[in-house]
């Protein structure tokens, strides 16, 4: 009786999204047929596949995809890590948090993409500051979202560890931080889109590799069907980082 | 015929042991911006070693607030609360708390929500595990011990809830209304399981209601709390034999008794 339901919400899920891509592609041909749209404004869906086949089987966009992959991958996990631990110690240490919230108020203010030259002016063109400013762009969402979640939990269940005897730091590592896992769950899904987002700026402003690199000389050379390429590959790569958090979501808080 | 029978079968009750649980004077008011409000007035009572002892009274008369008192939750404002002889200023090892609700922790196994005190108290949990096992076992939940408390009905998560207060092994057992939230049938199964445990274990228990039944059914000594501010109206000694059963329901000392408390309770709704 299941296996009709199942394959009835498969088609469900997969056909109508299928079906507006055909139609863009489809309107997309068209517009840049021969006679239609120049390519320099425009290229044509052959042209761009021609480019990601080149790119990814010729070996040409493969090492930029992995710089920018590695950069955003690694200083979304130091900022999570980051944002984390702040958020556990503030909700540990409550007169941390009068001590550090105007500061982090103040800075989560700013637009961190503006940071972005004076990071590279610090850190020179290379991995390190990249991985800076993504890292600052992942740290406040998961913050916020690991100091809201830990205070989020059921106060009977505090009570109920308090009445037997668990110290601070038990209670925070084995009711606070699962009771908010949904929260930074929620706040990883910003956070990898955020982590592309920062990893793609640093790379505009000064580097010489990375997707972000790619499409910025792509513009200089008028190499389009490339920079949308690249473009591509950034969404694939956005796409799947976000269903790979959310199936981590899925069996880690499996009892939400 | 029937009652020489009861009279034979009457338990020594243990009027004789030392006092387990001291509770004197106790008063204690909430603060709130909307004002004071008190909560309990000037309580005092005892609670025998191995006594089974009730706290009866209606909504709002600070049962839950005496509850957090012994287990040091909170402290009285006046008075003073003593277990064996010590002073009351924090929650104490040797005493287990079932809750109203299971405050079962989601994300964990049945097993190792049983386990939970024995961890936050960083005992070797690995001995702890075939207590908890054997605990399970008392409560008819072996079979369940690796599932997750959402996999349980309302009935059997609350039973986790009991034989985790019973993990550590504590001498003084409080629990706070534990069986309000569950069905008549399911109650009644858990009174009988509940009088089983303690006869079988011999702790001293504190348990708070509002069901007349209930602590009837189980008590050694009924105390009777009056409204917010809550204080002492009644101690209401139980002398039914042990083990109490359905049938001791239809007795007519339990029943006698019941009807008393119920006059009790009605007077008390009465505006003075």
């Amino acid at each position: 009786m299941m296996e009709p339901r199942h394959a009835l919400d498969v088609v469900k899920a997969v056909v109508p999204p299928l079906a507006t891509g055909v139609v863009i592609v489809a309107v997309w041909a068209w517009a840049t047929r021969p006679g239609g749209l120049d390519a320099f404004v425009l290229p044509s869906p052959m042209a761009v596949l021609r480019a990601l086949y080149q790119g990814w089987i010729g070996g040409t966009l493969l090492p930029h995809a992995l710089a920018t992959g590695k950069a955003a991958l690694g200083g979304l996990v130091i900022g999570a890590l980051a944002g984390l631990a702040s958020g556990a110690l503030i909700v540990l240490i409550r007169p941390l948090e009068y001590l550090m919230m105007p500061l982090v108020t103040a800075l989560q203010s700013v637009p961190k993409i503006a940071l972005a030259p004076l990071i590279i002016s610090y850190f020179g063109f290379g991995l390190e500051s990249k991985v800076f400013t993504v890292a600052l762009l992942c740290f406040f969402p998961l913050f916020v979202a690991a100091a809201t979640g830990m205070r989020a939990v059921d106060p009977r269940l505090l009570d109920m560890y308090r009445a037997f005897s668990a110290s601070p730091l038990h209670i925070l590592l084995h009711a606070r931080l699962p009771a908010a896992a949904p929260y930074v769950f929620g706040a990883l899904q910003i956070a990898v889109v955020l982590a592309l987002i920062g990893c793609v700026v640093s790379e505009f402003v000064a580097s010489t590799e990375g997707l972000g690199f790619i499409i910025k000389s792509g513009s200089g050379e008028l190499d389009i069907a490339g920079m949308f390429a690249a473009i591509l590959s950034l969404s694939a790569m956005g796409v799947a980082a976000g269903l790979l958090v959310k199936e981590a979501q899925r069996r880690i808080v499996f009892w939400s | 015929m029937a009652v020489a029978a009861y009279e034979q079968l009457r338990p020594t009750v243990v009027r004789a042991a030392p006092t387990h649980l001291e509770v004197a004077d106790v008063s204690l008011t909430y603060e709130s911006r909307r004002g004071r409000v008190p909560a309990l007035d000037r309580l005092s009572f005892d609670v025998a070693q191995g006594a089974f002892v009730s706290v009866l009274g209606p909504s709002g008369c600070g049962k839950s607030t005496l509850l957090k008192l012994a287990s040091g939750l909170l402290r009285p404002m006046a008075g003073r609360i003593r277990l064996a002889g010590e002073p009351v200023t924090a929650p104490r090892r040797d005493v287990g708390i079932v809750f109203q609700q299971p405050t079962l922790l989601p994300w964990k196994t049945v097993l190792e929500n049983v386990l939970v005190p024995i961890r936050a108290m960083g005992r070797d949990a690995s001995a702890g595990r075939e207590r908890a096992l054997e605990l399970l076992r008392l409560v008819k939940l072996e079979p369940f011990a690796a599932n997750y408390p959402h996999e349980l009905s309302g009935g059997m998560q609350q039973r986790v809830g009991i034989a985790r207060g019973l993990i550590h092994d504590p001498a003084l057992l409080l629990m706070d209304e534990p069986f309000a939230a569950l069905d008549a049938m399911t109650r009644e199964t858990m009174m009988d399981e509940l009088q089983r445990i303690w006869m079988s274990t011999g702790k001293s228990v504190l348990f708070i209601t509002h069901s007349i039944p209930e602590a009837v059914y189980l008590s050694d000594r009924i105390l009777v709390l009056s409204p917010r501010p809550g204080r002492l109206l009644h101690s209401v000694d139980v002398d039914l034999p042990r083990p109490r059963t359905i049938e001791t329901m239809a007795d007519p000392r339990f029943v006698a008794l019941a009807s008393r408390l119920r006059q009790a309770f009605v007077a008390m709704a009465e505006p003075a």
